[in-house]
């Protein structure tokens, strides 16, 4: 108990009936019944009509001039809009003053249909509305579009490509260097130099891109859209529509994946908000899958070296990490690598850089892991070869090298179960009887590798707020703006709900996914899971501090006049701390009061800006110090086994365990199934992800589900997955880390370990397709 | 019903199959019952058709050139089919045509009035589920759920042929349903135990 006598959730671990369990989602019947609505499903709108988006081909160049005499005759033509005729927004993130009130709603600040300018291929030239999807897409087909070409840069690989340092935006925020890296390297006995190349990845969520923009009056909209970020869309909606926030609203019921490229808003979400006042009608737009590839972003294709000094041993002395990636003709992101090389071991001397080049490509974003997958692979490669060149075993080298203190900022960790992660992953995959020998386990025509890789991702800081409406006759509303992208948000809240409220969950309605609805954090980073089901925790003790008042005032409660820190709240039960038999259920007090139903919110907080319960709840701040001097992570480990095929070049994953520490587990069976899902996610960048831009046109030519292969049924083994049980007081008031990003990091390292194992080859260009596994192997022969 | 055009069926679902990547070389027959077809006739411009839907039949008014998956989604608000790729690749838009799947955005929907269409609206009896319907659940079988009437259509109609006796055969003969969430182990536990218990 803490000093107050709130409980934390924490305290009340005993009392979970429902938190952590394998509650079945609690909107999974909709989901498996087809009756759950997304984005684009809301045909209710009278007179809803259709747009198509029309793209260039050309990279780079000017729009001469356009042709519409065709695309007009097609009947049932609304509007054909170009940068010519289409309404100007009232701000743009295109400028310093719409950048600034946008902020980091729009990764990209360019915004097409403004002016006659391309610059990369599939920017958006044109949009055609018309009262179905057939006459839209033939007259978007009709569109004739004149352009002038001009050579386009492709990627930093290009001859034409100028590296440049970043001095601002994300790609600037390179971790602070410590001691002297690169002396420190150049004395160090043992050097290795890791070079590895990741291909451009893309999202592809399974559902499209997709906006379906409503004007229920001149100055009012509402938009149904895909997006992981409802706050964030809803602000560059009325910024660019320049509407006050009040008349515009967002809303994603249902979303179909995300994995980031639903994060920020992109330029179809207001072009859609755009053409539908135009027409004066409500209109959906769907991205085709082909524009899905060039219109949410996207993982920048980059290259990067880690130089590794240790002593003979194997202890680290000296990391230098270099990053080098492609950017957009505007914006300076890069995803950073160097994030997890910077505190993933103990290591006294750490630098790195990033360096960029401007292509013609659209602004990459965020994906799964971001930063963190693509720069573990860096590290837990070059820690394999470590471990291969000192002849220790992979998990000794980790463990000889662990950081029991944030090597970067010294602060000590708020958890981390990392060598309880090692210690179960060994045990699950029998990693004890590994061959220590590469490339010497053979089956026939195959060759059999065992490969683990080490994975982490922060807790962001974040907040957010939520409403609690307990009614008399024992249901409960819950509401926040969260999203739910698959990832379980719908049910981990309902649990934390029920319990928060000592109700059954299917007494529960959890509402989410309006912008009408108590503002809260993305989904993305990790950051929703901790934040919603703190906020709505906090509001459930805002319920029992109210119903506590008003039973010490009525006389006919058996906890009348006691004192307010005296009285719990426990299973739906207001009861006297010091004796339970005194006290009754919430039903009983407010049916006899008369109170038909109560309403509680609060405001959770995620990472370093979280205080304790109490100190939201407006008691001493006891521990509100406490969060920001710990450095806050989630750890895990990944052990795959392949078979490589020796003539074929083929690599299969035959086997995988994932252990993961992330703090309190709200639902082990979604759990579950999201680190599954970062490893499948990992596994398709090792082995076959990857966007090819042809190297003269600057044209993805790969844009298709059938082109750009994904992991599909037979590639996917069986997998295990265990989590380590953590309870972390510092994170926020449920002592949740969250899982969607730390379930992809190091996955991949660990693919590339285990071909390393098995052929005793060091393969670092991602994906590592067969070419380059024949390749390897014939340098064996 | 404005035209009771069918193209040679038999050259056009060949190809629908081998396009899905659900080889469908060794799949049942072809259902020699249907009613011949009196010979082409052209049709323009939006024409009322009439589709069997899940028992029950449909009225609309569409193109010839709508797809199948178009006139379920957009002209019968029967969303629940899902448009993924609107090219065969995702599977996410898997319906049954006299009880074999296909994917519904590589089919016209003229050409396929006269044929009992199945989409996972009609796969529930009522409020009771189909056990692979249960199954899903249970196993968690999804993720973001946009995949899953896909899956489920393509998961009843694989045990159906015979495609699901073990856990290899059944991850192949279920490939061309994309999951990018992942779920694919729990889907394979959930097909696997649907299959078992017939």
């Amino acid at each position: 108990m803490n000093p107050t006598n709130n409980p934390t959730f924490a305290d009340q671990q005993s009392s979970s009936d429902v938190v952590g369990k394998p509650l079945v989602r609690v909107d999974g019947r909709a989901k498996v019944m087809g009756a759950a609505v997304y984005s684009a499903e809301h045909n209710q709108l009278p007179d809803l009509a259709h747009a198509v988006i029309k793209t260039s081909d050309v990279a780079k160049g000017r729009i001469t001039g356009f042709d519409d005499s065709a695309a007009k005759r097609i009947p049932g033509v609304l509007g054909i809009f170009t940068h010519l005729n289409l309404p100007p927004l009232a701000q743009t993130p295109s400028t310093s003053e719409g950048k600034k009130k946008i902020a980091l709603a729009m990764q990209m600040s360019f915004t097409p249909l403004t002016s006659d300018q391309i610059f990369y291929a599939g920017q958006p030239v044109a949009i055609v509305v018309a009262d179905t999807l057939e006459h839209a897409q033939h007259a978007a087909a009709l569109l004739k579009v004149s352009v002038v070409a001009e050579t386009p840069v492709v990627s930093y690989r290009d001859t034409q490509a100028k590296l440049f340092t970043p001095t601002e935006g994300a790609a600037a925020q390179v971790p602070a260097k410590r001691g002297d890296a690169q002396a420190a390297f150049s004395n160090a006995p043992v050097q290795l130099t890791l070079t590895c190349q990741h291909a451009t990845n893309h999202h592809n969520p399974m559902e499209p891109g997709a906006t379906i923009a409503h004007w229920e009056a001149a100055d009012r909209v509402t938009v149904y859209d895909t997006t992981q970020a409802i706050a964030s869309t809803h602000k560059a909606l009325y910024v660019m529509l320049g509407l006050p926030p009040d008349n515009v609203r967002v809303v994603t019921k249902f979303l179909g994946g995300g994995f980031g490229s639903k994060l920020t808003m992109w330029p179809h979400t207001v072009l859609t908000a755009q053409v539908a006042k135009a027409v004066g009608r409500p209109v959906k737009l769907v991205l085709t899958r082909p524009q899905m590839f060039t219109s949410m972003g996207h993982r920048e294709d980059q290259q990067q070296t880690l130089r590794l000094g240790a002593t003979k041993e194997g202890k680290l002395l000296a990391l230098l990490h270099e990053k080098i990636s492609t950017t957009s003709p505007w914006d300076n992101y890069a995803e950073m690598n160097s994030k997890i090389v910077h505190m993933l071991y103990a290591c006294p001397n750490f630098d790195a850089s990033v360096k960029l080049a401007r292509a013609n490509v659209m602004t990459s974003t965020y994906m799964r892991g971001p930063g963190e997958a693509p720069g573990s692979f860096a590290i837990e490669c070059a820690m394999d070869d470590l471990a291969y060149q000192v002849g220790l075993d992979p998990i000794a080298i980790r463990l000889l090298n662990h950081a029991d203190k944030d090597p970067g900022t010294g602060k000590p960790w708020s958890s981390k179960s990392l060598k309880q992660c090692y210690e179960r992953g060994a045990e699950l995959f029998g990693w004890g009887k590994r061959n220590p020998k590469n490339g010497a386990t053979r089956q026939g025509n195959k060759l059999v590798g065992w490969g683990m890789a080490s994975g982490s991702y922060p807790v962001h800081d974040a907040q957010g707020n939520a409403r609690v409406r307990l009614y008399a006759d024992g249901h409960a509303l819950v509401q926040a703006a969260a999203t739910d992208l698959g990832t379980g948000t719908y049910t981990i809240i309902t649990q934390v709900a029920a319990d928060s409220l000592g109700i059954a969950p299917e007494n529960v309605y959890f509402e989410l996914g309006d912008s009408a609805l108590p503002t809260t954090a993305m989904s993305g980073g990790s950051r929703a899971a901790g934040t919603v089901s703190s906020s709505v925790f906090l509001a459930a003790q805002d319920v029992w501090q109210k119903l506590i008042k008003l039973a010490i005032a009525d006389q006919h409660s058996p906890v009348y006049k006691a004192k307010p820190a005296d009285v719990e709240a426990v299973k739906g039960r207001l009861q006297l701390k010091a004796d339970s038999t005194k006290g009754e259920a919430f039903i009983t007090l407010m049916q006899r009061i008369g109170l038909d139903d109560l309403e509680g919110v609060a405001t959770g907080h995620y990472g370093s800006s979280y205080e304790s319960p109490e100190a939201t709840l407006n008691t001493p701040q006891a521990k509100k110090d406490d969060a920001a001097s710990h450095s806050m992570h989630s750890f895990s480990a990944h052990f795959c086994e392949v078979e490589v095929d020796t003539e074929l070049g083929t690599v299969h994953v035959t086997r995988w365990v994932s252990v993961v520490a992330a703090g309190r587990i709200l639902n082990s069976m979604t759990a579950r199934s999201q680190v599954i899902g970062g490893s499948i996610f990992g596994i398709g960048a090792a082995l076959m992800e990857g966007t090819v831009r042809d190297p003269h046109l600057a044209r993805y030519t790969n844009a298709s589900l059938a082109d750009y292969h994904v992991c599909v049924h037979a590639d996917i083994p069986e997998m295990t997955v265990a989590f380590i049980d953590e309870e972390d007081r510092y994170i926020n008031a449920m002592g949740v880390k969250g899982l969607g990003e730390v379930s992809i990091v190091g996955t991949s390292a660990a693919v590339s370990n285990a071909i390393f194992h098995a052929i005793g080859h060091r393969l670092t260009s991602l994906p590592i397709t067969p070419d380059k596994v024949l390749k390897a192997l014939r340098k064996t022969q | 019903m404005a035209s009771e055009w069918s193209p040679g069926s038999s050259s056009r679902r060949t190809f629908i199959k081998q396009t899905t990547g659900l080889a469908g070389l060794t799949l049942a027959p072809m259902n020699q019952a249907e009613p011949s077809a009196p010979g082409p006739t052209l049709v323009q411009g939006a024409t009322e058709l009439s589709l069997r839907i899940n028992g029950r039949v449909y009225s609309l008014r569409a193109e010839p050139r709508t797809t199948l998956l178009d006139a379920l989604r957009e002209y019968l608000h029967l969303t629940g089919t899902k448009k993924g790729c609107d090219h065969g690749q995702c599977g996410a838009c898997t319906v049954h045509v006299d009880g074999e799947r296909i994917t519904s955005c590589l089919t016209l929907a003229i050409m396929q009035q006269g044929k009992q269409i199945t989409t996972i609206e009609g796969l529930a009896k009522g409020d009771q589920l189909h056990p692979m319907q249960e199954a899903f659940l249970k196993h968690d079988g999804f993720q973001c759920g946009y995949c899953t009437p896909g899956q489920i259509m393509s998961a009843v109609a694989c045990i159906r042929e015979g495609h699901a006796t073990s856990d290899d055969q059944c991850r192949e003969w279920m490939s061309g349903n994309i999951c990018r969430c992942g779920a694919y182990p729990n889907i394979l536990a959930a097909i696997r135990e649907v299959a078992s218990s017939q």
